[in-house]
């Protein structure tokens, strides 16, 4: 990481006054008033269109190995990804991730 | 008795948020041992989760910055993250409206996914309830989730001091993205959003200043939002 201390706290602090002005949005600035339909059915699927385009090159370039695809690291994302999906649990994905990253680094030595 | 019944109503909704503390104690730990090994100290960590206080911005941040991309790909990744909290905010204030202004600014302060979940849920089964009882359950199911999310950030940023580089803990970072992601999946559109997402971001792998991230998530959402407004379509 080669930012400033400046700039980290610029981060920060921009990064705390914006999410404050989104979940105040309607609360204190907007009201009852209805948001158009279109916006809202685009905000619906920030989450899943933000974090899946990070975590890709991530998981398949892991730095750790130089940038090479590494076995461990590609099975540990499956079994987080299946066991959040299947079980619907943010916990189990951790726990099942996690675990089976130890297990494969374990194995493959 | 209103005050019994504002009581019992902040009780009930503790009682209902408490299970996410076994959500937000691994999440807060792993950013905050995440942070830690990043680079950032003690007071920055604490700083990320005290002023910003929202998990996937926070992680969404952190790793743009371990990957030193400029400040503002940054903030505005992490910002449309959180733009989801715009239909929190929307679906909580026909029941919250009314409140007094400073009561509104906490409750939207301390929005997570989970305290938003549980208390539209509990104002939708429950709408004649008093505004100062929905309150005191909305600050009731947030008791678990905001003062432990500092406290777990804190336990990881100090933990991250100590623990060695071979534990493998930079992967902690995409298994956290990833237990965001899974259960997400809720609908086709959700799906199909996220799919789009890991394609573009492998077809803008090459455009710099990490702006194929961004690239990526416009064209996912629209997506999402298509496969949505034409399943209603047809139904």
């Amino acid at each position: 990481m080669t930012y400033s201390d400046i700039e980290i706290w610029l981060i920060i602090v921009v990064l705390a006054i914006g999410t404050f002005l989104i979940r105040f949005s309607f609360l204190g600035l907007i009201g009852n008033r209805k948001g158009p339909p279109w916006v809202l059915r685009h905000l619906r699927y920030t989450t899943v269109s933000v974090l899946p385009a990070l975590i890709t090159p991530l998981v398949l370039w892991p730095d750790a190995t130089g940038g090479q695809p590494d076995p461990a690291r590609l099975a540990a994302a499956a079994m987080a990804l299946a066991v959040g999906y299947l079980m619907k649990s943010a916990v189990g994905a951790i726990l099942a991730g996690m675990g089976t990253l130890y297990l494969m680094l374990y194995l493959t030595g | 008795m209103p005050a019994a019944s504002t009581k019992s109503a902040y009780w009930q909704g503790l009682r209902a948020g408490l299970p996410f503390l076994l959500v937000v104690m691994p999440f807060g730990m792993v950013f905050g041992v995440a942070a830690t090994e990043a680079g950032l100290n003690l007071a920055e960590v604490m700083g990320f989760s005290v002023l910003v206080i929202a998990g996937a911005a926070q992680f969404t941040a952190l790793q743009l910055m371990t990957e030193n991309a400029p400040t503002l790909v940054v903030l505005i990744s992490a910002l449309a993250v959180n733009l989801r909290m715009v239909m929190y905010s929307a679906a909580l204030t026909p029941y919250l409206g009314d409140a007094p202004i400073w009561q509104r600014a906490l409750v939207a302060y301390v929005n997570f996914d989970q305290n938003y979940a549980l208390s539209v849920q509990e104002y939708e089964a429950r709408p004649e309830r008093p505004m100062p009882e929905k309150i005191a359950f909305y600050f009731g199911a947030t008791t678990p989730l905001a003062p432990v999310w500092l406290l777990a950030t804190w336990l990881g940023a100090v933990l991250g001091m100590l623990i060695p580089a071979e534990y493998a803990l930079d992967f902690a970072v995409p298994i956290a993205f990833l237990a965001l992601v899974g259960p997400a999946l809720r609908t086709l559109a959700h799906m199909a959003a996220a799919l789009t997402s890991v394609v573009m971001a492998l077809v803008f792998a090459a455009v710099p200043y990490n702006l194929g991230v961004l690239l990526a998530a416009a064209l996912a959402m629209m997506v999402g939002a298509e496969i949505e407004r034409r399943m209603a379509g047809r139904g």
